[in-house]
């Protein structure tokens, strides 16, 4: 992606703010999104809702990179009814890691982070209620992961009940 | 209601009848939950102390299939997510899609998008209207409105062949022009239309019945509309004047003449008037884009093995229901890398426990109503 720096005065006062968190602040098709560490994402959602009025959790979901060392981007879409503006937050965190629930600081995330893990099997630190939401609860693996194929699911449904090799 | 009366004759015999919390299993089939929603209820008598959502019986994996095919092959999927307003899941999806390519689509095919789309509005309105009343007893509205809706949809029909799922649009512009007489046909809708609005309202607004079942029942301030990221005719009905025809315009809304109706409340009564108030701005919307639907080409030159370059893109627009978002990102193949859909209903039914705690059984029927969700956007 041939995303350019973001600069500005919101990008150095979430610098100034938190030095250690942000990785990087950048535009991409007029679009504004910053990178962050999975340690800062609460540090950083706080500081954008409270101090630059970006109160309204639009979405949150998560992107399978799937060769990425840090392997799941998840991105949380930030609006300020105030400044009529998005901003994205992302961070990356590895299969192991847990990042943390933002469901203190926006109660929207509840079901968000549920379809997250319910989809990418990634587990977020403090929620309240993490379980699936869309796919039943005995159902096995993690869809939205990009080592999960559809015509892989399929060849086995098939073995599994019909006793038969899928032709697909 | 269970806590401050004792029945005397029970006191005397200082005998009570245990209470204990009763759970309540509304749906998944259940007339009001309009598809297939379940709503565990936990009961103190007929007061509702807590609620629980159970979903995802309508999930046919539509973010996974967008993976699995190309951009063009995903445009039919995502009118199949809310059925009754699938002209906004096309519109969405094809801008989104355009501003990764830096495609715009031409003047024509446009001010048609917003014709469509305004029409696809109301009959997503008057079904609910309809459907609502009716959970509410009211028998009578219903046939009106799936009258009036009758005459949309045959718009549709003449216009591409699909009454729901329309496939009306085309990444870059649309795949058909319009019909002869279809500008009369719209126009015809629109002039009887307002006069229809003006008899539902004679039957509902003042009614002593509806205005009971609907007032101070299931209120969600603007500032919890925020906080559960709640956006349409909810987040409007609390005074909010949100919306994103006007906030972030596309296809051209910021040259029309409208008005976003809000009310301040926030409660059942206000969603209702909300939306009747979204209906004739709709038709306001509609008779100006007929006047001046410009003469011209209805699809720009978009390349038949479409590649958009490696990156990424969130765009929405303001569904019937509230911000439909759609969040593409691409690695530079034919297919998109993620799709991402930011359904409005999911996010509004998720209020649903906030609004709901304390209020009657009866009461939780006219909230759902009035949230105004589709199960096959919030399974997705």
């Amino acid at each position: 992606m041939q995303a350019e720096p973001w600069e500005g005065e919101l990008p150095s006062r979430l610098l100034a703010a938190v030095p250690e968190g942000v990785i990087a602040c950048l535009t991409y098709l007029g679009q504004r999104f910053v990178e962050i560490r999975p340690n800062a994402v609460l540090e950083v959602l706080a500081f954008l809702r409270d101090a630059e009025q970006f109160d309204f959790l639009t979405d949150l979901t998560a992107v399978d990179r799937a060769h990425d060392p840090g392997r799941f981007e998840i991105v949380y879409f930030l609006y300020s009814f105030a400044h009529n503006q998005r901003l994205r937050v992302k961070t990356y965190v590895s299969l192991d890691q847990e990042p943390v629930s933002v469901t203190g600081l926006f109660p929207a995330a509840d079901w968000l982070e549920r379809e997250v893990f319910d989809m990418f099997g990634i587990r977020f630190a403090g929620h309240p209620d993490l379980k699936r939401i869309l796919l039943p609860d005995e159902w096995q693996g993690f869809p939205l992961r990009k080592d999960t194929s559809i015509l892989a699911m399929d060849q086995d449904w098939v073995r599994d009940n019909l006793h038969i090799e899928s032709g697909q | 209601m269970s806590d401050s009366t004792v029945d005397p004759i029970l006191e005397q015999e200082g005998t009570f009848l245990e209470s204990s919390e009763m759970v309540l299993q509304m749906g998944p089939q259940h007339p009001s939950t309009h598809g297939v929603l379940r709503v565990i209820l936990k009961l103190d008598g007929e007061r509702v102390r807590d609620v629980e959502c159970v979903i995802g019986y309508l999930h046919r994996g539509v973010e996974k299939i967008g993976e699995n095919r190309t951009y063009v092959m995903f445009a039919p999927y995502v009118d199949r997510m809310d059925y009754i307003a699938a002209v906004s899941n096309g519109l969405g999806y094809c801008l989104a899609v355009e501003s990764l390519i830096n495609i715009e689509a031409p003047a024509r095919a446009q001010v048609v998008r917003v014709i469509f789309a305004e029409l696809n509005r109301i009959s997503s309105h008057l079904l609910w209207l309809g459907t609502h009343a009716l959970d509410l007893g009211a028998m009578t509205p219903v046939f009106y409105t799936f009258r009036e809706r009758e005459e949309v949809l045959k718009i549709f029909e003449n216009y591409c062949g699909a009454r729901l799922t329309t496939h009306a649009f085309r990444i870059g512009g649309l795949q058909y022009d319009l019909y002869d007489g279809f500008e009369e046909q719209t126009l015809t809708f629109c002039q009887s239309f307002v006069h229809r609005l003006d008899e539902y309202e004679r039957l509902l607004t003042g009614n002593r019945i509806w205005r009971d079942r609907l007032k101070d029942i299931g209120i969600l301030s603007a500032s919890d509309c925020k906080r559960y990221s709640v956006t349409g005719p909810l987040l409007r009905a609390a005074g909010v004047a949100f919306d994103l025809r006007k906030a972030q315009p596309y296809s051209g809304y910021e040259h029309y003449d409208f008005d976003i109706p809000t009310r301040d409340a926030g409660d059942c009564f206000d969603r209702y008037a909300v939306r009747m108030q979204e209906m004739r701005q709709s038709v306001r919307i509609i008779e100006q884009a007929l006047d001046r639907i410009p003469r011209g080409p209805i699809i720009a030159k978009v390349p038949k093995i479409l590649k958009p370059p490696p990156g990424e893109v969130y765009v929405s627009i303001e569904a019937p229901k509230g911000e439909l978002g759609y969040y593409i990102v691409s690695d530079g193949s034919d297919q998109p890398y993620r799709v991402r859909v930011r359904p409005p209903s999911f996010l509004n039914l998720q209020a649903l426990r906030q609004m709901a705690r304390g209020v009657l059984v009866a009461d939780v029927v006219a909230i759902l109503g009035t949230i105004d969700f589709v199960l096959g956007e919030v399974d997705r």
